[in-house]
């Protein structure tokens, strides 16, 4: 038995701490755009509200940052990302584009308030050219290419740099989704690159990741998992020409990626899935039951061509 | 309950083990229903010592901890008093072993199969076909595609007594199947699903039980290959396409079924 061979009725209570890591896991494993379901059915599997608000309290930031989650600002200014990169507190993220800061209520899923950045919170100048020049061409690209995307760059070192001589790193975050659960179906884009500028060597290094993952469950459970990790370079120039040559580097790599994917799918049905169960037997016809004749004949052959190969 | 069935279907088919046993552990009351409900892959294959033949583990051949083996009949670690099925069953399961074999082979090129009758209620009986192939490379892939790969199929027929030359077959089958390809280009990509469908016919006997399953199986495990790559695996390949359309526009529709 898969759980260790005890006799269910025997099992014993398990203590609130226990089922409130259980409640967690659920929730951290939803699928793109599913945790709210997920959630109500822990709440009515684990019926003792005190436990689940527990599991939820820990599970929902874990998962609003692993699936980039974007939550509307209350000032109607867009989107900020909840990232682990913009993450100054445990409800509040940092949001590069508008310089402001987000409050967030990560079980409700919303955005309670905006406040204005602190300097220190903010790059230097110098920096913000970079980053801000560089978010600038990366949005043009990602809002020409992803209907319900948002992307974020961030600087995660070096951003109190003054001028040329000091490297600094950035991450772009991209994240899309669709949920279309009246159609049973979710799905979810990402994509996080770490820009590394090494002003030594006069040298831009780029390395990506990108996850995309889909849920199709109408009468049925069928997930897709796919993912790839890239490294790139270009050389370390102007704010402009950086921002032109990295977002260029991130199309072509993304492009790719999703020209791999679609041949992984047309090579479904008659390669990589005949290696689990053919669509027809070698004869090219269905099998014939009726003839039992057949079978010991068939048996026979099939033993001969077993030793023949 | 309803809430477990719906959490199993959005957690990956991939993590249904540790799901089924986490849902085990908070509803111990249930476990019965959870059991016979979840659709879990055939974990194992063990080895009948006296033929040298594999055999799946299942709910169906298990007494206690001990595991019936259809080819020898015999319970693996030995039991005495093990339920088996009577002589006239046995015949047929016998018979439905041997044939289902060469069936698997021809479909399958390689995995394991097991099928075991038992009697029910009112001269009906119980078939269960089992198939569990490793199609990754390491294991049973002919063509070296997957890293890995894993298809379980457990058929469950009802068959209904005999009454003027015809029965009722109700079968209910559930396919788990898990694949992944892997290489240093194009990264990992892994589709993994399960998927439950019911058929019911009543049908002449003329030609025998085995033949009236062996059908219906075989035309059940074709539909829901067929539903899995075009339904259903076209749908997450749909729903990439709406995240990020491809550059030239085309548009990805489903081949019309």
């Amino acid at each position: 038995m898969a759980d260790g061979g005890d006799e269910p009725d025997e099992a014993e209570e398990l203590g609130g701490r226990q089922k409130a890591e259980i409640a967690k896991w659920f929730l951290a494993n939803a699928p793109a755009g599913e945790i709210q379901y997920v959630a109500k059915d822990m709440r009515s599997i684990l019926g003792d509200d005190a436990i689940y608000e527990m599991a939820a309290a820990e599970a929902y930031p874990v998962y609003n940052k692993a699936h980039l989650i974007a939550l509307q600002m209350p000032d109607r200014s867009g989107d900020v990302l909840i990232t682990a990169y913009g993450e100054l507190d445990k409800n509040n993220y940092f949001d590069p584009r508008t310089a402001q800061v987000a409050t967030v209520d990560h079980v409700k899923q919303v955005c309670t308030n905006v406040r204005p950045a602190s300097d220190e919170e903010l790059p230097s100048p110098y920096i913000e050219e970079f980053r801000s020049t560089l978010a600038d061409e990366l949005s043009k690209y990602v809002g020409e290419t992803y209907p319900k995307g948002t992307c974020a760059v961030y600087c995660i070192s070096g951003k109190d740099a003054e001028g040329p001589g000091a490297d600094f790193e950035f991450v772009i975050v991209i994240s899309a989704t669709k949920y279309s659960p009246q159609n049973f179906c979710n799905g979810r884009w990402q994509s996080t690159w770490n820009v590394d500028f090494k002003d030594d060597l006069q040298f831009v290094e780029i390395k990506g990741k990108i996850l995309v993952g889909s849920h199709y469950f109408e009468e049925g459970n069928v997930h897709l998992d796919a993912k790839n990790e890239f490294k790139d370079s270009t050389i370390f120039q102007s704010p402009e020409d950086c921002a032109a040559s990295i977002t260029n580097i991130i199309c072509h790599h993304e492009t790719e990626f999703m020209a791999s994917l679609e041949a992984s799918y047309v090579h479904l049905p008659d390669t990589t899935f005949k290696d689990l169960r053919r669509k027809l037997p070698v004869t090219r016809t269905l099998f014939p039951w009726h003839s039992t004749l057949q079978f010991s004949l068939t048996r026979d052959i099939t033993r001969e061509l077993e030793i023949g190969q | 309950m309803e809430a477990a069935m719906d959490l199993m279907r959005r957690i990956s088919p991939k993590e249904s083990e540790t799901a089924l046993s986490a849902l085990l552990s908070l509803l111990p009351h249930h476990s019965a229903d959870l059991l016979s409900q979840v659709d879990l892959p055939l974990q194992q294959v063990c080895m009948d010592q006296q033929l040298m033949k594999e055999f799946i583990l299942c709910e169906y051949n298990r007494d206690a901890d001990s595991y019936r083996s259809p080819w020898s009949n015999k319970y693996f670690p030995p039991l005495e008093d093990g339920p088996l099925p009577s002589p006239q069953l046995r015949k047929l399961e016998i018979e439905a072993n041997e044939v289902f074999t060469v069936y698997r082979d021809q479909y399958y090129e390689g995995g394991v199969s097991s099928v075991y009758i038992w009697e029910d209620h009112n001269e009906s009986f119980i078939a269960c076909f089992l198939i569990k192939k490793d199609g990754s490379r390491t294991g049973h892939g002919r063509r070296g595609y997957l890293q890995e790969g894993s298809w379980d199929a457990v058929h469950v027929i009802e068959v209904g007594p005999e009454e003027e030359g015809t029965a009722h077959y109700r079968l209910t089958s559930t396919v788990m199947l898990s694949l992944t390809t892997e290489d240093k280009s194009s990264g990992t990509f892994n589709l993994s699903g399960s998927i439950r469908r019911q058929m019911s016919h009543d049908l002449s006997v003329a030609e025998g039980h085995l033949c009236n399953m062996g059908k219906m199986i075989e035309e059940m495990e074709g539909k829901l290959r067929n539903s899995l790559d075009q339904v259903y695996f076209g749908k997450t390949r749909e729903m990439v396409c709406t995240l990020r359309p491809p550059p030239d526009g085309i548009q990805l529709r489903l081949p019309e079924n």
